[in-house]
């Protein structure tokens, strides 16, 4: 009997997590569904000057996904507390520290997935152009979506086996993510527009670094939230 | 007065606090005493900071307002940071007191913040035409009051008292992870946009004065966690209590 | 390993949710090997104590040893040793049987999960039904499938918190069949049931709370 490796184990919680998405895809149907409705929404709150659109299109991508992650890290979780899921796991025994690395994989790649599918309709609905540095818009969309996933999953362990816990989990979240919106949006912007000052770096960096540093907190705080202690 | 003084006065505040809590014989009086001398101070920082200290250059009497918004957002941080401090020690090692002292910590830290931004944003109207800007102390401080008023709710949501102490532990490092970042990323947003940074003072007398009102506050600080440190422990207390060893004879019907 | 020889050592343990005692001041010891009859009121702390055993949760106050091991200082060790078929069955809603079994097959490291997980399935009567979500099983399949996982992981205690109470005549018999088999392997089984004589044709000794508390049967 050889147990996995926590990498090993936390590619088994990613996989397990694929599975129930792939198995239940009309929640990931609804929830692209609902970022689209999102971001047409801003366009017409923001009205028709398709000038205004391009140049704020960063702003009504990240937080279309924002509003998304929600919806998403709170199903993540509900998994989970369905008959006491996560807890299964703990005592199977599989450590928690694998699990985080495991969920917070999940979640970005499913909000990475979301975005990607929300690109065209921000080229159709903002004109933007995609074409100028696809790469590196790749590169920030990630980034971006980890950074929502790493925080995230912690809070909505927390928060789903708390009262209120629509509403806690966005309230815990949406501070914390203030740096996160700032440093995407504006790296976005570079990658849509021109810069001449080369600041795409600056705020790639920045948000390397907001990941890393919630990756690593996020890493020793999960197993005190998954366990009761 | 002198820049002096209110750092003599720090050094007796300081004392105060260190002295009530390592020794037990003197906390029923360290507090007032503390309470009492910022009583006084508060009196006479109206003095110094309507009267005495010279209107400021470019903001004149609104200026004035800085003696305690500034003050209120240092109090603020510093109660914060305690709680960082409680939350962290509580997850090495349980214990109540440290949940107790951190609770207390981020009630008091979010009314000396929602006071301290109220008070920045009246002064941010008159001299900029605002109420609100792109500073990065001003978005730290409001984002760490955001993050602050979730870990409340978050405890008045947990009624677990474990629990409760465990998961607020957690939140509030990861909200207090995000003040250095916000600062920087605010302050280089600004720095990219050419954004006016705020004068600050550094005349003698209004340094005086500022530091004044620090300590001021400072002893209000401390008197306002002690007593709702107290108020804590108490709630805790007529939980806690293991139940007897015999169980109660239950009245027969 | 050396042999241990308390499978189970609650010393003191008390247990609180919220402002309600769960457990108060429990004392017992059950010797490796031996079986225990877990009885009393929907309430009276029996699923808390079986929560406890199996480290999903740690007392309040007191000291819990299993197999020897302290319940929250070496949970690591210990988790492996114990299996908990509870109402919480721990499954995957929308997984099918197979994929729930095969996870913690891959979990536990077994060589040839899929072999295992067939053969667990089909001595459950569950072959039929492998590949479809378990959020379309009934209440019995639920208990079934919960205790094929419980077979995998071959504990050393293993804890039932009313495993009759979805089955039929003969599910009953066949859980009475696993358990015993259970204990020829030298499991301890602690048992919780409303069923009490055939809890007592199962085990040697019998603890019956009311209240979170140890008290005498009536």
């Amino acid at each position: 009997m050889k147990r996995p490796s926590l990498l090993g184990a936390a590619w088994l919680v990613l996989k397990k997590d694929w599975q129930i998405e792939w198995r239940t895809r009309a929640r990931l149907t609804a929830i692209i569904f609902f970022s689209l409705a999102t971001l047409l929404l801003f366009s017409f709150a923001m009205g028709p000057d398709i000038v205004t659109l391009r140049a704020h299109a960063p702003g009504y991508l990240w937080l279309g996904l924002l509003f998304a992650s929600v919806l998403s890290l709170g199903e993540s979780f509900r998994v989970e507390a369905e008959n006491q899921a996560l807890t299964g796991l703990v005592l199977t025994p599989v450590e928690p520290r694998a699990i985080f690395i495991g969920k917070v994989l999940g979640n970005a790649s499913l909000l990475f997935v979301l975005s990607l599918v929300l690109l065209p309709v921000a080229v159709a609905l903002y004109d933007v152009d995609l074409g100028r540095d696809p790469l590196s818009l790749v590169l920030v969309l990630f980034l971006g979506c980890v950074g929502i996933s790493a925080p995230g999953t912690v809070y909505s362990a927390i928060s789903a086996n708390a009262r209120a816990r629509d509403v806690m989990l966005p309230l815990l979240l949406f501070p914390v993510l203030v740096p996160l919106l700032l440093a995407a949006v504006s790296a976005t912007k570079f990658t849509l527009q021109p810069d001449p000052q080369e600041q795409l770096g600056s705020w790639l960096k920045l948000l390397t670094a907001f990941d890393l540093i919630y990756l690593s907190v996020g890493f020793l705080l999960f197993p005190k939230v998954a366990e009761e202690d | 007065m002198t820049p002096i003084l209110p750092l003599v006065v720090l050094a007796l505040v300081v004392a105060a606090m260190l002295g009530h809590v390592a020794v037990p014989a003197v906390r029923p009086w360290a507090w007032k005493a503390v309470g009492a001398l910022g009583a006084v101070m508060l009196v006479s920082l109206w003095y110094f900071g309507l009267y005495w200290a010279p209107p400021e250059q470019f903001m004149s009497d609104v200026g004035r307002i800085l003696y305690v918004h500034v003050p209120h957002v240092w109090m603020a941080l510093l109660a914060f940071t305690l709680n960082v401090g409680c939350a962290v020690a509580y997850l090495m090692k349980k214990s109540w007191v440290t949940d107790a002292l951190a609770e207390s910590a981020a009630e008091v830290g979010v009314y000396f913040g929602a006071v301290g931004v109220m008070m920045g944003s009246i002064w941010a109207r008159p001299t900029w035409g605002v109420w609100w800007d792109w500073d990065p102390r001003l978005i730290s401080t409001t984002v760490m009051l955001l993050a602050y008023v979730g870990y409340l709710a978050l405890r008045s949501f947990t009624e677990d008292p474990e629990r409760r102490a465990t998961w607020s532990a957690a939140a509030a490092i990861l909200s207090y992870v995000s003040l250095p970042i916000v600062w920087f990323s605010v302050r280089w947003w600004n720095s990219l946009h050419q954004v006016q940074s705020n004068p600050s003072t550094v005349d003698k007398p209004m340094v005086a004065v500022l530091r004044w009102g620090a300590v001021t506050m400072l002893c209000f600080l401390f008197v306002f966690i002690v007593k709702r440190y107290e108020i804590a422990r108490s709630r805790q207390t007529a939980a806690m209590e293991l139940p007897p060893l015999e169980a109660p004879r239950a009245e027969v019907a | 390993m050396a042999t241990v020889a308390l499978a189970l050592e609650a010393l003191d343990i008390s247990k609180r949710f919220g402002a309600r005692w769960a457990l108060s001041r429990l004392s017992f010891t059950l010797e490796a090997g031996r079986s225990l009859l877990l009885t009393g009121h929907n309430g009276s702390g029996k699923t808390t104590l079986l929560r406890l055993i199996a480290t999903a949760s740690f007392p309040t106050a007191g000291v819990l040893k299993v197999m020897g091991l302290h319940s929250q200082n070496e949970r690591e060790a210990l988790r492996p040793l114990v299996g908990l078929v509870s109402h919480a069955s721990f499954h995957y809603e929308d997984l099918s049987a197979a994929q729930n079994l095969t996870l913690t097959a891959k979990f536990l490291g077994l060589e040839q999960p899929a072999s295992v997980v067939t053969g667990l399935l089909d001595r459950m009567g569950l072959l039929a039904r492998a590949d479809s979500p378990v959020r379309q099983f009934s209440a019995g399949m639920r208990k079934r499938l919960a205790i094929a996982r419980l077979l995998m992981r071959a504990p050393k205690v293993a804890l039932l918190d009313e495993p009759f109470g979805e089955l039929d005549p003969a599910g009953i018999a066949q859980m009475e069949g696993l358990i015993q088999e259970l204990q020829g392997q030298g499991t301890s089984v602690v048992l919780a049931t409303h069923l009490v004589e055939q809890g007592q044709r199962l085990t040697q000794e019998r603890l019956h709370l009311e209240g979170g508390r140890k008290v005498a049967p009536t």
